[in-house]
């Protein structure tokens, strides 16, 4: 089958976002190329659902092979992983993606943070971490782990981001290697591949 | 923090000093799980820490209610009951018996949703309810039928979106704060200790509900579990899994036909 000729990625993309962060997903993601050595992971604060509206948006929007994932999913380059509703995400070291229904943390699950800082534990430096719109503190933990174990740092910049206070929280407590608005982000994630 | 060898001495103390094993566990659950405990209760080392966890038993139980996690709620997810009930129950009402599983039932409330759905068919009166988990506190909670009051107002909405006609406010008794079920449901229920990890078949079923339990091992111990769950299944019995779980992939697949998109397998030979 497809899902043994990918090779495990090079880069681990995780996006977090909470209120404003749809916006910016739509405007990012259909301008990323050449994102086959990359895995995409999406961890936004939503209602729980039984539909999938925000995988088929993000689908139709980016043309890119967009699916939520489940139990043990495999992390793989070249595709858009989105984090499901009510559950934490966690990264195993052998690319396959955990999902979790523990406490709530920070009122929210999926916990940015602890996405984050899962990440930041299984690939390390392969890690970067962007960190978009939204109206709570959630996400500042998770890149100070991201950054402490040797990962890239992105912080939408708060003057772009429809609810500032998320981006803005997080750059008074950590410096960020970029601080970008959401064409550079795409931009900063196609220069990727083209870095080695 | 604790690092991968640590977390390997860890489970093999543990199940040296207690029999509980770990190892099947997804291992970044398992880690945040101990790692959060750790930070809670202020540990110096990883020494101190592990010296606890041998020779403190009461201790031990506390940290296996941490790492085996037992947040559950009534009708969670409602679109999943509303098929049990328009669907399973009305295919189980011509059994003269109707025997339903629950793995990893935590504090029971998915048992009492179970049991309120089987009254409202009328067939609570010829079924028999085994709930079990590995945490023998979490099962005198749910034997007791006990539930915060505050938790109602959210049971309610999940009961009625379940397609739930009745005042939900029926079925429990309000004081000081809890919410105490009404023991006609109870009545057909029987909790046990179990471990999916170590213990065997011990029934046939003609329903077994195991939803986000076998998110929390990897994948050979959730091919055992489902081993299980199969040499415990009747023919045509069903197997509930939760939202984002999937047989797909294992050994069992192939004995089993999906419902629709439903989390929810028949089986077929």
């Amino acid at each position: 089958m497809e899902e043994n000729q990918l090779s495990a990625p090079r880069y681990v993309v995780v996006i977090g976002g909470s209120a404003g962060s749809l916006d910016v997903l739509l405007q990012v993601l259909p301008l990323l190329e050449n994102i086959e050595k990359i895995a995409i992971v999406i961890v936004v604060h939503r209602k729980n659902s039984d539909d999938n509206i925000l995988e088929e948006l993000l689908r139709m929007k980016s043309g890119l092979h967009v699916k939520e994932i489940e139990d043990k999913t495999l992390l793989k380059a070249g595709r858009i992983h989105v984090a499901p509703a009510d559950y934490h995400l966690l990264f195993e070291k052998d690319q396959s993606l955990a999902l979790d229904v523990s406490e709530k943390v920070q009122y929210s699950r999926p916990s940015i943070d602890i996405a984050f800082e899962s990440a930041a534990e299984a690939f390390g430096q392969k890690v970067i971490a962007v960190l978009l719109s939204g109206a709570n503190s959630d996400g500042t933990d998770g890149l100070l782990a991201v950054k402490k174990l040797g990962g890239i740092v992105v912080i939408q910049s708060p003057v772009t981001a429809d609810v500032p206070y998320m981006p803005a929280f997080a750059l008074t407590h950590l410096v960020p290697d970029h601080v970008l608005a959401p064409i550079a982000i795409a931009d900063f994630i196609n220069g990727l591949n083209g870095g080695f | 923090m604790t690092d991968d060898h640590e977390l390997d001495i860890l489970i093999t103390e543990i199940f040296d000093y207690h029999g509980y094993d770990f190892s099947g566990y997804s291992r970044a659950s398992f880690k945040r799980r101990i790692d959060r405990i750790y930070q809670l209760d202020g540990f110096g080392s990883f020494e101190e820490f592990l010296s606890r966890v041998r020779f403190d038993r009461g201790y031990f139980e506390r940290l296996v209610e941490e790492i085996t996690v037992n947040v559950t709620e009534m009708f969670r997810d409602p679109s999943f009951y509303k098929v049990l009930r328009e669907e399973i129950l009305p295919a189980l009402r011509s059994k003269p018996f109707i025997r339903i599983w629950h793995a990893g039932c935590s504090t029971g409330q998915e048992v009492y949703s179970m049991a309120i759905l089987l009254e409202e068919a009328g067939l609570l009166s010829k079924a028999l309810l085994y709930a079990t988990d590995i945490n023998q506190s979490v099962l005198e909670t749910a034997k007791q039928g006990v539930f915060p009051l505050s938790l109602m107002k959210d049971y309610a909405e999940n009961y009625r979106d379940s397609g739930g006609k009745k005042d939900f406010t029926t079925y429990y008794f309000a004081n000081y704060g809890l919410a105490k079920f009404d023991e006609r449901l109870s009545q057909k229920m029987v909790f046990s200790q179990h471990s999916l990890v170590s213990d065997g078949s011990f029934n046939e079923f003609d329903l077994i509900v195991c939803r986000n339990v076998m998110i929390y091992f990897d994948k050979e111990l959730q091919d055992r579990a489902l081993q299980l769950f199969d040499d415990s299944l009747s023919r045509l019995g069903y197997l509930a899994l939760g939202t984002k779980e999937t047989i797909k992939y294992t050994s069992v697949q192939k004995k089993y036909e999906q419902l629709r998109n439903e989390k929810i397998w028949k089986k077929i030979n």
